[in-house]
């Protein structure tokens, strides 16, 4: 089983399509064509991505009468800031402590997870010792083992030991991800030369000290990628919450915003309308992320495919 | 080596031994030692039973077979989405409008795949979506929640998902293939979509086939979807609409963990075996 995993940026590709080549008449006249085709369909994927959100957007400015009575594509009152006083006093501003639960859990979850994926990373690249080659068979054969399968087996083995409902119980099965490790190894191959390693052991640098003042420094760009996929893939993560948490102030955004929506008719106030603005404030944490580390993640998820 | 240490323990403790674990309680089950199950229970050795259970329960095979049809359907019809956005942003000679596009398009990458779910919901939702009042414009009485309808709403619902993702490690690939060839090919006279057909598929096989492995994992552990689906229209989802949502079910609604760890370990190699089938099937057929 040969995979070549190689990293395709946009950037890399030299677009040479526009060449100097003179061209007739005709082919450009089918060219323009191509083009228009490609802008129409373009548009008309983009409308389909975006809209759901301008939706959200839209509707989390309403209170709960224009919510049922008014057009959900447009403005009516503009209620904002009164739904997000409301949000933020709905039992003591329990909303808020799931926006920080959530921010610890898959902050603290992907960089602890960061720093030991490149540590296992630049042991798989750098060190020859047995054991090596089943080592890397067991991170790349792990690849395929679904978080949703492994979910019940965990809260098994942890209620077994008692951490289920501690805050453990979702942040280490956060520590260790064989992805991570994987793209950790990468980068290491491509970016710590060997000479460089072997020039520092001349000096007489111990081992730890090579990998935290050489090796981690020059990782930047690869642990900023590990990073943010993991952080990305956390801040998702429903399930593993869902099973192992129970007291809401442990909750994250996703488990907090499932439970208003299930429990909406249930209680005295109706819950939609918070339910919506707070979907869209959990939306904004992890938009800012991506987009300002929109570099990384790029590359990353385009590290990940087989040629 | 002292720095593969933590990956390797923290392995152990978070695949390997549960997974051991989830075996061994797959070989015993509760059964209450009262009578009328007022007394205290007790963990017996029930060998395969739970398995024997397993294989015979109705519900949940049928959940494995709604999804693996659904998946036949919906994987080829997301990707060839997906693939038709990558193509297009492919021949966009503007490199302006191309990283536009792409951004425009992955916005629902960065929607938490719950918030998403959510999103779709109400917009299905007959009080507060718009479909419904469109529907009511035609006179078309539209409910996206019935039993014919809620395959063509959660499929949708994905694709909005995962097209975004799909669509970079496509465009990724086809960024990769070496220009001279395309430029070759045009002036020949082939159109964009021979070119499209003849040289640019055939040269992403290896990424399509990814997208579609990951796809076929994806799906057959598909659970927030339809729970939230369930939520808003309990009579169409049912407690084992999905082979995930019942090992939930019968995990924390009934309490049967040691059969919920049975059912995880039959679904578990039905995965396997079927990533295995699908990877040397693709393989083979590159090999001829």
């Amino acid at each position: 089983m040969t995979i070549d995993y190689r990293v395709a940026t946009a950037t890399e590709a030299v677009v040479l399509g526009e060449s100097d080549r003179p061209r007739s008449p005709r082919a450009r006249k089918r060219g323009t064509r191509e083009q228009t085709v490609a802008l129409v369909g373009l548009t008309l994927f983009a409308i389909y991505s975006v809209a759901p959100i301008w939706w959200l957007i839209v509707n989390s400015t309403k209170d709960r009468r224009d919510l049922y009575n008014s057009n959900g594509l447009w403005f009516a009152d503009f209620n904002l800031w009164k739904n997000l006083e409301a949000l933020a006093t709905y039992q003591d501003g329990v909303f808020f402590r799931w926006v920080l639960n959530t921010i610890l859990y898959a902050g603290v979850g992907a960089a602890v997870c960061t720093l030991i994926s490149i540590a296992v990373g630049y042991s798989l690249s750098k060190f020859n010792y047995r054991g090596r080659g089943i080592g890397l068979g067991i991170v790349v054969g792990s690849f395929l083992i679904p978080s949703t399968l492994i979910t019940l087996p965990l809260f098994l083995l942890f209620s077994q030991i008692g951490m289920v409902d501690t805050m453990w119980a979702v942040l280490i099965p956060f520590f260790v991800s064989p992805f991570g490790a994987y793209l950790a190894k990468v980068y290491v191959d491509g970016s710590i030369p060997d000479e460089l390693l072997e020039a520092a052991r001349i000096d007489g640098a111990g081992e730890w000290r090579i990998f935290f003042t050489m090796v981690l420094p020059m990782m930047r760009t690869g642990a900023a990628t590990v990073f943010i996929l993991l952080f990305v893939a956390n801040w998702n993560n429903f399930f593993l919450p869902l099973t192992m948490l129970r007291g809401s102030d442990k909750w994250t955004l996703a488990v907090g915003l499932y439970s208003w929506f299930v429990n909406r008719s249930d209680s005295v106030v109706d819950l939609t309308a918070l339910t919506i603005t707070g979907a869209l404030i959990s939306v904004i944490p992890l938009a800012i992320m991506m987009v300002a580390m929109q570099r990384y993640w790029k590359t990353g998820v385009t590290l990940g495919a087989i040629k | 080596m002292a720095f593969a240490a933590p990956f390797y323990l923290g392995f152990i403790f978070v695949f390997v031994l549960p997974i051991l674990y989830a075996v061994q309680q797959s070989f015993f089950s509760v059964q209450s030692s009262g009578g009328l199950g007022l007394g205290g229970t007790d963990v017996v050795f029930a060998g395969l039973d739970n398995y024997a259970r397993a294989f015979s329960d109705e519900g949940f095979w049928a959940s494995m077979f709604r999804v693996a049809i659904f998946a036949i359907v919906q994987i080829p019809i997301s990707l060839g989405l997906s693939l038709t956005a990558a193509l297009l942003l492919d021949s966009l000679t503007s490199e302006v409008r191309a990283s536009g596009f792409r951004t425009a398009l992955l916005v629902p990458y960065m929607v938490p795949a719950i918030v998403a779910s959510l999103i779709w919901v109400y917009l299905y939702s007959p009080r507060v979506g718009p479909f419904t009042a469109v529907g009511d414009i035609f006179g078309i009485d539209i409910n996206l929640f019935s039993p014919s309808m809620l395959w063509v709403s959660i499929g949708n619902l994905i694709v909005w998902m995962v097209l975004g993702f799909n669509m970079l490690i496509l465009y990724g690939s086809l960024r990769g293939i070496d220009r001279s060839v395309l430029e070759a090919a045009r002036v020949d006279g082939a159109g964009a979509l021979r070119i499209a057909w003849s040289i640019k598929i055939p040269a992403i096989r290896g990424s399509l086939v990814l997208t579609g492995l990951l796809s076929i994992i994806g799906m057959l552990q598909i659970f927030n979807e339809p729970l939230l689906f369930r939520a808003a229209s309990p009579e169409t989802v049912t407690k084992d609409f999905t082979p995930i949502m019942s090992i939930y079910f019968q995990a924390f609604a009934s309490n049967n963990y040691n059969y919920a760890a049975a059912l995880s370990v039959v679904l578990a190699a039905v995965l396997g075996v079927l990533s295995f089938g699908f990877y040397k099937l693709t393989n083979r057929k590159e090999a001829s």
